[in-house]
């Protein structure tokens, strides 16, 4: 039977008394709180009767005193011994409880925040570098003592980012050669060069979705995963054990990952390199009535094995990329939930974004190239 | 009003009754015909070996997994056959302090403890903070650590803030997973104090999980021991003092326990 809480202001022998009835707790509260307060704005000295009170929690002895505010009579409160201990234990929380200062929203803290952003942008450039420059001592060290290498971490790695990613590898670009062959015949139809959407399928296929497709699937797939690992990890002390293990977690952590990228990312986009050309044939097939064996002479002929090799030269720096990104994220995960949240979405974005620059770059050298 | 403590609804049902409780997991049976009764307003401890069940039955208790054989009496409401206003009704009336606090990590301790009370009342925000404010002071905590997050907090004020939440709707029933655990002796007795007066104070019942020896001898009205896939006795120390089982008599009369009992004997309490 809650009910709710109520108060009676009354003058008794000269003295103002508030008389409290129902639940005063947290529950029952509602606005009695605030309603009391302003009643009792203008009192001077407040004597409160708790006796009729039904319950009292340290939420309504609270909302009491506080509306009571050092006005409160020597003897002003009447109550039964347990609400009497409640009152004292509330009341010497409450000294000890300043008001806590609200921070106010201003010009002085956009700036602050400015500030602390670009500084951020230092740091963190600082702390990649940092991040390398350990990875290479790391692999240094490896170089001159190679039984380090813990060779079953990194084809366990390899498994589950390489071979269980050609699934989705292969679709994905199987439909993005056929998506080139449908756009190319169309187009390229209206000047009655339909045949020429071979070579587009050829090069686009080779030299470039192939390894873009695999490396973005890859960074959403792996780099997130790497970052969640890590940051779990780190936040459960576990890289602390192995440092104190003496056993370094660039060597145990970060460098199989690294070698299991740069082991499957090139097979990976060999794997991405058939599906696209599949693609491509089966829609030029379809659609352009090329029969697969005249598909594949062109391919042979007209576009050669050079695209696939520029394609494939960008497959380590990809693997890099995703491996350093995803790692370093993963390293840089605070105590707290939201770090790990943050340092994942970071780590995906950033692995995309780097890919993407990665190629440019390839495109423009080897246009300088004439390759 | 009279002296009686500030009571719930449920005024007629002992907080927490077990009846036959089993629990498994797969083949491995955890309880077998487990029963316990915690009255209103004692501070029961929970003591028992490692791996005997104490966690089990402490989710058991809280809902989170349920019982494979028996029933769970929350202030009268069988949790298998509790509606969700049933549910409501027992939330509001529990805290949970878990084992290793379980703050929420990307709330401020303030926003922790402020939690349960945006979630269950229609108090205004600004009195809400205020609120928060006095419950951090009255688990012991600086003011300054309203403001910081979980992984700024040492392990003690961890447990604090914990507490300070779990005590946000001021609940009739508190439950406290090894609250002492992984504090220094001094931090250990303090909790306790504040444990106790809390429970003196808001009239609290309290089911506690606990290997302290010293945490059973300051404040726990009575102790259950859990062993042999059940609760093997329910009493005051002394009277566990005098049982005949070996798990117990090893407990209460070996080395540590002794200690624990002499430092208490010494103090001069009940």
């Amino acid at each position: 039977m809650d009910r709710p809480a109520e108060f009676d202001l009354r003058t008794h022998d000269g003295a103002q008394w508030v008389t409290l009835t129902g639940d005063w707790t947290a529950i029952n509260l509602n606005q009695a709180a605030s309603r009391l307060k302003s009643a009792l704005k203008e009192e001077r000295e407040i004597r409160f009767d708790l006796t009729q009170m039904n319950r009292c929690d340290t939420a309504g002895a609270f909302a009491i005193l506080r509306a009571g505010q050092g006005r409160i009579a020597k003897d002003g409160l009447q109550t039964s011994p347990a609400v009497g201990r409640l009152f004292e234990l509330v009341s010497h929380a409450v000294k000890a409880a300043p008001v806590g200062q609200r921070r106010p929203w201003s010009l002085y803290a956009l700036v602050e925040r400015l500030g602390r952003g670009l500084v951020d942008v230092a740091k963190h450039f600082y702390e990649t570098m940092v991040f390398f420059g350990h990875l290479l001592v790391a692999v240094g060290r490896l170089i001159l003592n190679p039984r380090r290498v813990r060779w079953a971490a990194c084809f366990s790695l390899a498994e589950r980012t390489g071979l269980d990613a050609i699934p989705i590898v292969a679709v994905t670009t199987f439909f993005i050669g056929a998506v080139v062959g449908f756009l190319g015949a169309d187009e390229l139809a209206q000047f009655g060069a339909q045949v020429f959407a071979v070579e587009l399928i050829g090069i686009a296929v080779m030299r470039e979705f192939n390894i873009v497709i695999t490396a973005v699937l890859l960074a959403g797939r792996s780099a997130s995963s790497f970052a969640a690992e890590i940051g779990a990890m780190k936040m459960n002390q576990e890289i602390d054990a192995m440092n104190t293990m003496g056993v370094d977690p660039f060597e145990a952590l970060v460098l199989p990952r690294f070698i299991a990228m740069l082991l499957t990312i090139p097979l990976l986009t060999f794997v991405a390199t058939l599906a696209g050309l599949a693609g491509g044939l089966v829609v030029s097939w379809s659609v352009l009535d090329l029969s697969p064996g005249f598909f594949l002479q062109r391919i042979v002929e007209n576009v050669g094995a050079t695209h696939f090799w520029i394609g494939m030269s960008k497959a380590p720096v990809m693997a890099i990329a995703i491996a350093g990104i995803g790692c370093r994220q993963g390293m840089e995960v605070g105590g707290d939930v939201e770090s790990l949240g943050k340092r994942v979405t970071t780590a995906v974005v950033h692995a995309i974004f780097s890919i993407i620059l990665i190629d440019a770059v390839f495109a423009l050298v080897y246009m300088k190239l004439n390759v | 009003m009279s002296d009686s403590p500030p009571t719930a609804d449920q005024d007629a049902a002992e907080p927490i009754v077990v009846e036959g409780l089993v629990s498994r997991f797969g083949d491995h049976v955890i309880h077998q015909g487990l029963d316990l009764v915690v009255r209103r307003g004692e501070v029961l401890g929970v003591v028992g070996g490692s791996g005997a069940g104490k966690s089990v039955l402490l989710n058991t208790l809280i809902g989170l997994k349920e019982p494979d054989g028996g029933s769970v009496k929350i202030f009268g409401y069988d949790l298998e056959q509790a509606s969700d206003a049933d549910w409501g009704i027992i939330e509001k009336n529990w805290g949970v302090l878990f084992q290793a606090g379980a703050l929420f990590s990307n709330l401020t301790v303030r926003e922790n403890v402020s939690a349960p009370l945006i979630e269950h009342t229609e108090l205004a925000h600004d009195l809400i903070a205020e609120l928060s404010d006095m419950k951090i002071a009255l688990a012991g905590l600086p003011p300054e650590a309203g403001d910081l997050k979980p992984a700024e907090l040492s392990g003690g004020m961890i447990k604090r803030a914990a507490l300070a939440r779990a005590l946000a709707l001021d609940p009739n029933l508190l439950f406290l997973d090894e609250p002492t655990s992984g504090l220094d002796p001094i931090s250990a007795a303090a909790f306790d104090t504040l444990i106790g007066e809390l429970s003196d104070a808001l009239n609290l019942t309290v089911f506690m999980i606990t290997h302290d020896l010293d945490t059973l001898h300051a404040i726990c009205d009575r102790v259950a021991v859990i062993a042999d896939k059940k609760v093997v006795a329910v009493g005051t120390i002394a009277e566990l003092e005098k049982s005949d089982h070996p798990w117990i008599k090893q407990y209460f009369l070996g080395p540590r326990g002794r200690a624990a009992s002499s430092a208490q004997t010494a103090r001069g309490a009940p």
